[in-house]
C-alpha cells in the first residue's frame, strides 16, 4: 500500500477528522446550516425531550458496534471453517445457522451467504446502490466500502480495484463480484495461507483481516505485513 | 430513480482510499446519529426501503458532497418532519412544542441490546410461486421508475442466468412508497462481465446481483 492510499479518503474528510472543519478547504457541507456535532446534539436533545428516543438505548447501540460486533467475529467463523471441514460445509450450505453456532445472531445474520475463494475463483463484495454489508459478522463498514470510488468501480473494474489493495489475481482466475442489491449479505471465505498448518484456530483467526472477508485482499501468511 | 446513488459502472470517482486502523466512528456525532437512526427506525413509522429512498432523494450534488453520516443526519431530520413526529418549528428551534404530547421511546437500553442491524422480513412462503428456475436465462427489464428501485441501471436490458432462488422477500419498489409488500421471489442472477461491459473486460469474470421477480423477463 503506498502512502497516497493512507489516511482519510478525500471525499469524506471534513467531518471525519475535523468536525469543525475550520481548516477544510473543501467546504463539503456548506449547505448544512451548522456543524454536524451541534446539529446532532440539538436533534438528540429534542428527541429525548419529546420522548421519541432513550439516551440509554443510544449508548447501548454505540457500545455494541464499538466494542462487541466487528470483524473479529467474522475472523472466528473463517478460522473455524479452515480447521473443521464439517463446519465449513455447514457454513457454505446454511451460513446463518453455522454463524449462530459461534454465538453471533442478528436480523442481518439471517440472510448471510458465504462465498468461498479458491485457486480458480476470487470473490469480491460490494453494494453499488448504498452500503449493504454483513454487519453481524463484520460490524459497520469502513469508509472505503461506502465510498463512491469503490461502489462505482468494483463492478466494472474489479481487477483494478484489487490491484489498488495490493491484491494480485491471475488472469486465469475468475473474479466474481457480488452486488448486494437485495437483503442478502455476503461474507467471503478467504483461502487459508500456506505455512499455517501448525497454527491453532485462535492463531488462525488472528491472521484473518476484514478486507479479506470482503474479498478486497487475501489473508497474508504469518509474519507478513498485510 | 436514476440518480447518483446508482453508481455501479460510473467512472471518474477516483481511486479507492484505504485508511489504516480505521475507527468505527470518526467523531462522537457519527455514533450518535447512527444510534438515533436505529432508535427511530425501531418505531416502525418508516420502513427500510422508504429510508433508503429518502437518501436517494438527496440532490446529487449534496449526496456526493456529504459524508456518509451527514446523509443519515439530513434524512432523519427530513423523515421526522415528513411523518409528523417533529414539527418544522420544533426542528428549527430545537425546542418541543409545549402542546405536543410526550411519547414513550420505542427502543430502550434492554431492547437495544437485542437489536442488531435491521428488521428484514423474508421467508420461504409456499403461497408465492417462483416465476423462474435455477439455470434459466433471464433478461433484466429495461425499466426506469421515478421512485425507488433496487435494479441498478448497469444491469437493465442485460441477459444473465439464475444461480439461486433466495426465497420470498418484500418488493422494495412498492414498499418504499408504502404501497404494499408485494412479496415475491428473489434470485441470484449471474451476468458475464462482458455482457455488462463489453469486450475489454476479462471473459472469465462475472457480476452477481440479487433480483426480484418483477425485475426479470424470459430471455
Amino acid at each position: 500500500m503506498d502512502a497516497t492510499r493512507r489516511g482519510i479518503p478525500a471525499a469524506e474528510p471534513a467531518t471525519a477528522q475535523d468536525p469543525t472543519h475550520e481548516h477544510s478547504q473543501g467546504h463539503y457541507h456548506q449547505m448544512v446550516p451548522s456543524d454536524p456535532t451541534l446539529r446532532v446534539k440539538a436533534l438528540e436533545s429534542l428527541l429525548v425531550e419529546k420522548g421519541l428516543v432513550d439516551r440509554a438505548a443510544l449508548d447501548v447501540l454505540i457500545d455494541t458496534f464499538e466494542h462487541k460486533v466487528g470483524p473479529r467475529n467474522g475472523a472466528r467463523v473463517v478460522a473455524r471453517a479452515w480447521v473443521n471441514p464439517a463446519y465449513k460445509k455447514r457454513l457454505l450450505a446454511d451460513a446463518p445457522s453455522a454463524i449462530a453456532e459461534l454465538g453471533y445472531t442478528s436480523g442481518q445474520g439471517e440472510h448471510t451467504l458465504v462465498v468461498e475463494n479458491g485457486p480458480k475463483v476470487h470473490n469480491l463484495v460490494v453494494c453499488t446502490l448504498c452500503s449493504c454489508y454483513p454487519w453481524a459478522v463484520l460490524g459497520l463498514p469502513p469508509v472505503w466500502y461506502k465510498s463512491a470510488a469503490y461502489r462505482s468501480r468494483a463492478v466494472i473494474d474489479p481487477r483494478g480495484v484489487l490491484r489498488e489493495f495490493g491484491t494480485d489475481v491471475d488472469e486465469d482466475v475468475e473474479v466474481r463480484v457480488w452486488d448486494s442489491t437485495a437483503e442478502l449479505r455476503y461474507l467471503v471465505l478467504p483461502e487459508r495461507p500456506a505455512g499455517t498448518e501448525d497454527l491453532s484456530e485462535d492463531e488462525l483467526a488472528g491472521l484473518v483481516t476484514r478486507d479479506a472477508m470482503v474479498g478486497a485482499s487475501k489473508v497474508p501468511p504469518p509474519g507478513a505485513k498485510a | 430513480m436514476n440518480s447518483v446513488h446508482d453508481m455501479g459502472g460510473m467512472q471518474g470517482m477516483g481511486s479507492v482510499l484505504h485508511e489504516e486502523n480505521e475507527p468505527v466512528f470518526h467523531a462522537p456525532w457519527e455514533g450518535r446519529i447512527y444510534a438515533l437512526n436505529s432508535s427511530l427506525r425501531a418505531m416502525g413509522v418508516w420502513n427500510l426501503d422508504a429510508w433508503r429512498h429518502q437518501i436517494e432523494l438527496l440532490p446529487p450534488v449534496d449526496y456526493l458532497r456529504m459524508s456518509y453520516y451527514e446523509r443519515w443526519l439530513r434524512i432523519n431530520e427530513q423523515l421526522l418532519v415528513k411523518h409528523g413526529l417533529v414539527t418544522p418549528a420544533e426542528m428549527a428551534t430545537g425546542t418541543p412544542d409545549p402542546e405536543s404530547a410526550k411519547t414513550t421511546p420505542a427502543l430502550t437500553a434492554a431492547s437495544a441490546a437485542r437489536l442488531l442491524g435491521r428488521d428484514i422480513p423474508s421467508s420461504h412462503d409456499p403461497e408465492v410461486p417462483p416465476r423462474f428456475k435455477v439455470g434459466q436465462l433471464v433478461r433484466a427489464r429495461n425499466m426506469n421508475p421515478a421512485g425507488h428501485t433496487r435494479l441498478p441501471r448497469y444491469a437493465r436490458g442485460k441477459v444473465g442466468a439464475i444461480g439461486r432462488d433466495h426465497g420470498v422477500y418484500t418488493f422494495p419498489d412498492s414498499n418504499a412508497h408504502f404501497g404494499g409488500q408485494n412479496r415475491q421471489h428473489v434470485y441470484s442472477v449471474r451476468f458475464a462481465a462482458r455482457e455488462l461491459w463489453g469486450e475489454s473486460v476479462s471473459p472469465r469474470d462475472s457480476v452477481h446481483l440479487d433480483m426480484w421477480d418483477d425485475y426479470l423477463e424470459h430471455a
